[in-house]
């Protein structure tokens, strides 16, 4: 499959203000990037403006801040919107951050239906493991199948989900906990789907899948092989999905963050390249390969080359591409394959056994198992079963000496005035009407996008649009267990 | 030294969910034979110090990883400052740089910070040597 077409090679990034974030994209994809993925501060993960007492601090930390319109316009300044395909990690406020790029697309000459990307929206995992929550689970869903039926109608070629195994992974899960849960996020998706009155041959061509590469590589490629085979088994016999694309799942695959350390922080290339590897072999469609120096702060710009040369070296130099699935057949990873794919199986009937997925969320079913996997790991590595190169043997006495990204704090001023400004200059009548009639439709059962898109257009800012919906569907509040 | 079990608060200031290393943390030191209250996410530091008092802990240990540590801190020690409660040590852990850490501890605004890779039975000795004088 490499033969024809290479995996998108794309690198997370975003942080400070849209300003700045669009000077990196630019470079990467001057550096032959193809694709852009954006990461947002925590402000606007869970839709508050840069402004809100709970955003100090926080503002374009670990992404962009992002507070209406105008800052999407200017993050894509001079990116041409038909050209490149743009990943956004949103997923509580996902269909507002949506609506503000369509609308940017627009005023660029950008036709939504030329559009393609893809939006994380995968809430069902925020509860299980990243905990960037909003709504309670049942309005959330809501918006997710108005996310599926707008984009069948307007925006066709855009993946209206990316459901996520990585962050179950990264909060502690293992491989077959990654694999299991994901799934069965998937399938909840495609029932919320149907149930909202969707044909499955109608949305399930643009569900996308997001992985994990961890350290064990065999492993993690029979993951990858078992998930294609689940997924095609179950949409089709068990949803009577009739459209081939239906059954194909696709992936984007990140190496993992958690596998990366402080102590020496160089040997992180290496641990990234193989998890690179694994991802490749695995037949990812798209990859990003972490920088040696996120687990010491947000990557410069050196470290996020090497990363991407990493993949660049993959492709072009090591001839993997060469072959599909080129460890089919292997007696080894074929048994992987299938304890994998039987495993998940299992963990599929303890989930039915709890009522499905939305009910052993809040059983804490999911929950108890990460932490208790997650404990485990930590033992593992402290009674040194578990080997970390640099952590608990070949330590060294070190200085570290690696430059690290700052974020000026000047940029938190700096954005609140900016979202001030617009409060003043913007017309309140209309941002007042159009969150009004957001409102009214929340209330009852239409499809949210276009009230949205009618907010964004008028310049309401993500938190009030957030605020209007919280009005109506109120906020989830989790029971912790440890 | 205190009458009794030692008493944390784990808490997890800031917005973001990142709540594996408090949650292994927490476990860690209630294994290690404290009690422990988890604070939950998306916790401001006045709900932090609130929770603090209420539960009468010895020990206040962030989990930060949302690079917003050089104003929780000194938030939270200000808090404890008003409250008169400046007895509770605070520590916390998470991505921490190495300058920053230099700077909060000087400042006084954190006792200890540990960053990623310290062994939890590390963290739990720190814990008694500085509780149990």
């Amino acid at each position: 499959m490499y033969r024809g077409r290479l995996w998108t090679m794309r690198q997370f990034a975003g942080f400070a203000t849209a300003e700045e974030s669009n000077q990196r994209y630019k470079f990467l994809l001057s550096q032959g990037q193809t694709g852009l993925s954006v990461a947002f501060d925590m402000p606007t993960i869970m839709g508050y403006d840069s402004d809100h007492p709970r955003a100090y601090g926080e503002v374009g930390r670990v992404g962009v801040a992002i507070d209406s319109l105008q800052d999407m316009e200017t993050l894509f300044k001079d990116i041409p919107l038909d050209k490149v395909s743009t990943s956004m990690t949103t997923n509580a406020p996902a269909a507002v951050i949506w609506a503000m790029y369509i609308v940017a697309a627009e005023k660029q000459g950008v036709p939504a239906y030329k559009l393609t990307g893809t939006i994380q929206n995968d809430i069902l995992k925020e509860y299980i493991a990243q905990k960037s929550w909003i709504f309670p689970p049942e309005p959330s869903l809501r918006l997710i199948t108005d996310i599926f039926a707008y984009a069948r109608d307007y925006v066709p070629k855009w993946n209206t989900i990316s459901i996520s195994g990585y962050h179950i992974r990264e909060t502690g899960a293992t491989a077959l906990q990654e694999l299991a849960f994901t799934l069965a996020d998937g399938f909840a998706y495609v029932e919320a789907g149907i149930k909202a009155g969707l044909n499955v041959d109608d949305f399930a061509p643009r569900l996308s899948f997001f992985f994990n590469a961890h350290n064990d590589f065999f492993e993690e490629i029979a993951k990858y092989r078992a998930a294609r085979r689940i997924w095609a088994r179950h949409m089709k016999e068990k949803y009577g999905a009739q459209k081939e694309e239906s059954l194909l799942m696709r992936f984007h695959t990140q190496t993992a963050g958690c596998s990366l350390t402080a102590q020496q922080p160089e040997n992180n290339i290496i641990r990234t390249a193989y998890q690179a590897m694994a991802a490749v072999l695995g037949g990812t469609q798209s990859l990003h390969t972490n920088s040696m120096d996120e687990v010491l702060a947000l990557p410069t710009e050196k470290a996020v080359q090497i990363a991407l040369r990493t993949q660049q070296i993959l492709a072009y130099e090591t001839g993997v591409v060469n072959t599909i699935d080129p460890l089919a057949g292997s007696y080894f990873v074929e048994a992987l394959t299938n304890q994998m794919e039987e495993g998940a199986e299992e963990y599929f009937q303890k989930i039915e056994e709890h009522g499905g997925v939305l009910a052993a969320i809040n059983q804490n079913f999911f929950q108890k198992e990460i932490a208790d996997a997650a404990y485990r790991y930590q033992k593992e590595i402290e009674t040194k079963t578990r080997i970390i190169v640099g952590v608990n043997e070949f330590q060294v006495q070190e200085n570290i000496e690696i430059d690290l990204l700052k974020i000026d704090p000047e940029i938190e001023r700096s954005q609140v005035q900016r979202v001030k400004e617009l409060r003043a200059s913007r017309d309140n009548l209309l941002v007042n009407n159009t969150l009004a009639a957001l409102k009214e439709s929340a209330l009852g059962t239409d499809n949210l996008m276009p009230k949205i898109i009618d907010a964004v257009k008028a310049y309401a800012t993500v938190g009030e649009i957030i605020g209007t919906l919280k009005e109506v569907f109120g906020e989830y509040r989790e029971q912790s267990v440890f | 030294m205190v009458q009794g079990k030692i008493r944390v608060l784990v808490g997890k200031p800031g917005l973001d969910g990142h709540d594996r290393g408090a949650k292994v943390i927490a476990r860690a030191l209630r294994d290690g034979g404290m009690e422990v209250v988890y604070s939950g996410l998306h916790q401001t530091p006045e709900q932090i110090v609130e929770t603090a008092i209420q539960e009468d802990v010895d020990v206040i240990g962030l989990s930060i990883l949302s690079g917003s540590h050089m104003t929780v801190f000194p938030r939270v020690k200000e808090l404890l400052k008003a409250q008169n409660a400046e007895d509770i040590i605070v520590i916390g852990g998470g991505t921490l740089p190495e300058e920053d850490i230099k700077e909060l501890i000087e400042g006084g605004y954190a006792t200890a910070l540990f960053t990623p890779g310290t062994p939890t039975d590390d963290i739990i000795q720190w814990i008694k040597d500085r509780i149990i004088q």
